[in-house]
C-alpha cells in the first residue's frame, strides 16, 4: 500500500465529515501513521485517543484557526451533504460555500494536498451514456435532477482549484455507488427487504466496497498524486442479478407509476428517495477507472458478492 | 352383473389406453426433439456452451450480455433463420478471428436483417460468435426493449462503447446507411444510400478489419410504397412506411422471402482516424462499392425472391 507520506512529518491531516461512516473508517486506517484532526458538526465520542476533534460548523471562523500556522499537510473533504430533505439554500451554503472557504484556507496556509470525495453521480444516469464514463465526460448529473447541482458545483470548485494552483496537489475521487455500513442512497436501497425496481428496465450497475474507497482515499494522500480519478469496483452487474445475489425480492413498477408514487411518498415523508433519483435504476451511470488503476495502483479488493453483502452489516431500515 | 361387466370393460379400455398414451408421448417427444435439431442443429447446446465459456473468461460482459437469454432468443430466431427465411450463408469463413467490424446494407422496414446476420454468426460460424450491434439511443428509454437488448448483447450506439467492444475482441455490426437504409421505398431496393463515415474512423483508429456483408432478401419482406410523413411526425418516429400488407388482417408478418447473406473478404485500412472527411470518404466509398458489387452479383445469381 502507498505511504501516506513521510512518517516523521508531524503536520496533521484534516478530515472533514469525520463522524460519518466512511470518515471513521478512514480515521482508523490513518491515525497510527499520521496526526489526524477531525472537523465535523457532530460529536465523535468513541474516537481513538490520538485524534483531535473539533465539533464545529465548517463555515465558522474557528475552522480557519485549524489551518492557521501551517500545521496541516492535507485536507480530506468528506463532509459533503446530500440530504434531499434539506433546503436548496442550506445545501448550497454547506456544500459549495463551506468548501470554498476550506479551499481558501488551504491556499492561504499552503496546505500541499487537498482530497475531495466526489461521486460518479455527478455524471448522471442518462440513456445516451457510454457504458463507462471517463474522467473527461461532462458532469450532466444535475440535468434531470436539480437537487444535486451543488454536488456538481462542489466538484467544479475542486476542479478549478486543481487547475489554478499547480503547486498544490488536488485530488478528486469519483467513486461509483459505495456500499457498506454507510448510510447513502444505494446502500439504503439495497437494504430494503422488498426492493422496488422499474418494470422493463435492468441497467448495469457498478458498486464499490467502502473499504476500497478508503484505500483509494489513502492512496490519494501519497505525495505526487494529483488529478481526477474515477473509482470503479468489481465487474459491473445488472440490477436484477445484484438483487438475486443478495436474495432480495423485487417488485417491478412501471416508471410512470413509480415516479408519481415515489414523489407522493417523499412528500408524505414515507420515503427518503426523491423521485428523480429513479433514473439511477433506469439508466446506466458507470465509470472507467483505468486512470486510478494505472496511477494509484487501485485494485478493488472486495469481490462483487462481498461488496453487495456489505450492506447487510448494518441494518437501518 | 351389468356393472361388473361395464367396469371390466372400462379396465380393459384403460389397460389399452395407458401404453397408447405413453407411445403418443414418446412420439411427441421424438418429434419435438427432431424439430429442435432441425431448427437449432445438433450442436446447439455446444455452441451456447462455447459462448458461455468465452464470457466467463472475460469475467462477465460489462454491457450485460447474458448467454441464457441469448440462447432463448436464438431458439426463436432459429425458426426464422432456418425455416421462415431459409437463410443461405456464403463466405462466413471470411470473418477473421478476433475483433472485426461487419458492415452491411440495411433494409426491410423492420431491422430483421440485423437479427439474421446475428443468427448466421451464431449458427453457421465456427466457433459461434455474438454479433454486437449498436442500437439507437432512444431504445434505452424504452422499457423491456432496453433490458432485452442489453441481455442479447446490443449496446447503445456511442463511439466509446464501440471502441470498448472492439478492444474486447468482439464482432461489431454496423449499418452505415442508418435509418435511411432500413426505410427506403420498394423502388429503391438494393440501391445503397450514402454511407456515414463514423465506422471507417473507428476501424482505422482501432486497427480493425472490415468485413463487407451483403444481405439479399430483406428488401422484399415488406414492400413499402412510401413514407407517410405526417403520421411519422404525429407518432414522433423517424419514418412511417406505407406498407399495404399491414392493412390486411393477419398479414403483418414479413413475406417469407429467401435470405442470402454474403460475407466478403476482410478489408484493412490505414491512415489517420482524424483525417479530413474527403480522405475518409474515399475509403468508405471503397467499402460501399464492394457491398454494392456483392449485392449485384448476388442478385444476378438468385433464382427467385422466394426460393
Amino acid at each position: 500500500m502507498t505511504l501516506v507520506g513521510d512518517a516523521a512529518d508531524d503536520r496533521a491531516i484534516v478530515i472533514t465529515g469525520i463522524c460519518g461512516r466512511l470518515g471513521r473508517r478512514l480515521t482508523r486506517v490513518l491515525h497510527r501513521q499520521a496526526r489526524v484532526i477531525g472537523l465535523d458538526r457532530r460529536a465523535f465520542p468513541d474516537r481513538p485517543r490520538d485524534i483531535e476533534h473539533h465539533e464545529i460548523d465548517l463555515r465558522s471562523k474557528r475552522a480557519k484557526d485549524i489551518f492557521r500556522g501551517g500545521g496541516v499537510r492535507a485536507l480530506v473533504h468528506l463532509g459533503v451533504m446530500h440530504n434531499p430533505r434539506d433546503s436548496a439554500e442550506e445545501h448550497h451554503s454547506w456544500n459549495v460555500v463551506a468548501f470554498q472557504h476550506l479551499l481558501e484556507y488551504a491556499e492561504r496556509y499552503k496546505v500541499p494536498k487537498v482530497v475531495l470525495l466526489s461521486s460518479a453521480n455527478v455524471y448522471g444516469p442518462r440513456p445516451d451514456n457510454p457504458q463507462f464514463l471517463n474522467e473527461e465526460a461532462p458532469l450532466l448529473g444535475a440535468g434531470p435532477f436539480s437537487d444535486i447541482r451543488d454536488l456538481v458545483g462542489l466538484d467544479m470548485c475542486a476542479q478549478s482549484y486543481l487547475w489554478r494552483y499547480a503547486h498544490t496537489e488536488a485530488v478528486i475521487l469519483r467513486p461509483s455507488h459505495i456500499l457498506g455500513t454507510v448510510k447513502n442512497a444505494p446502500s439504503n436501497y439495497l437494504r430494503l427487504k422488498v426492493v422496488p425496481t422499474l418494470l422493463g428496465f435492468d441497467p448495469m450497475m457498478q458498486v464499490v466496497h467502502q473499504d476500497d474507497v478508503v484505500w483509494a482515499l489513502r492512496a490519494a494522500l501519497a505525495p505526487g498524486v494529483r488529478g481526477i480519478f474515477n473509482i470503479g469496483g468489481p465487474p459491473p452487474v445488472s440490477l436484477s442479478r445484484a438483487l438475486q445475489m443478495l436474495g432480495r425480492s423485487a417488485v417491478s413498477v412501471p416508471h410512470s407509476v413509480a415516479r408519481v408514487a415515489v414523489d407522493r411518498l417523499f412528500r408524505w415523508r414515507v420515503t427518503d428517495f426523491p423521485a428523480p433519483e429513479l433514473d439511477f435504476i433506469r439508466y446506466v451511470c458507470m465509470v472507467d477507472d483505468a486512470r486510478a488503476r494505472s496511477v494509484l495502483g487501485y485494485r478493488p479488493k472486495h469481490a462483487l458478492l462481498e461488496t453487495l453483502r456489505a450492506v447487510d452489516e448494518e441494518r437501518w431500515l | 352383473m351389468e356393472s361388473r361387466n361395464a367396469l371390466a370393460r372400462l379396465a380393459d379400455v384403460a389397460g389399452n389406453a395407458v401404453p397408447l398414451a405413453e407411445r403418443l408421448r414418446a412420439a411427441a417427444r421424438r418429434a419435438t426433439e427432431e424439430l429442435k435439431t432441425r431448427f437449432l442443429g445438433r450442436d446447439f447446446e455446444q455452441r451456447a456452451a462455447i459462448l458461455k465459456e468465452r464470457y466467463l473468461d472475460l469475467g462477465g460482459d460489462p454491457f450485460g450480455f447474458e448467454v441464457d437469454t441469448a440462447r432463448h432468443a436464438a431458439m426463436v430466431i432459429a425458426f426464422f433463420h432456418r425455416m421462415y427465411f431459409r437463410t443461405e450463408v456464403f463466405g462466413i469463413g471470411n470473418v477473421p478471428a478476433g475483433r472485426v467490424l461487419l458492415v452491411a446494407n440495411h433494409s426491410g422496414q423492420v431491422p430483421i436483417d440485423a437479427a439474421i446476420v446475428g443468427s448466421s454468426m451464431f449458427f453457421d460460424s465456427n466457433p459461434p460468435r455474438v454479433v454486437r450491434a449498436m442500437v439507437d439511443r432512444w431504445t434505452a428509454t424504452l422499457p423491456f426493449v432496453s433490458a432485452f437488448f442489453n441481455r442479447i448483447g446490443q449496446v447503445v450506439g456511442v463511439p466509446e462503447n464501440a471502441r470498448r467492444l472492439l478492444e474486447m475482441g468482439e464482432v461489431l455490426l454496423a449499418f452505415p446507411e442508418g435509418i435511411r437504409g432500413v426505410s427506403k421505398p420498394f423502388e429503391r431496393r438494393y440501391q445503397l444510400e450514402p454511407f456515414g463515415l463514423g465506422f471507417m474512423r473507428l476501424a482505422i483508429e482501432t486497427d480493425t478489419p472490415i468485413v463487407p456483408v451483403a444481405v439479399i432478401g430483406a428488401e422484399e419482406q415488406y414492400v413499402s410504397l412510401g413514407n407517410i410523413k405526417w403520421a411519422a411526425r404525429l407518432l414522433d418516429i423517424p419514418v412511417f412506411p406505407l406498407v399495404p400488407q399491414m392493412f390486411v388482417p393477419g398479414a403483418q408478418m414479413p413475406l417469407p422471402t429467401k435470405y442470402r447473406v454474403h460475407f466478403g473478404e476482410p478489408m484493412r485500412f490505414s491512415g489517420g482516424a482524424d483525417d479530413d472527411d474527403t480522405v475518409v470518404a474515399e475509403k468508405v466509398w471503397l467499402v460501399r462499392q464492394t457491398i454494392s458489387d456483392m449485392l449485384r452479383r448476388g442478385l444476378a445469381g438468385r433464382r427467385s425472391v422466394f426460393l
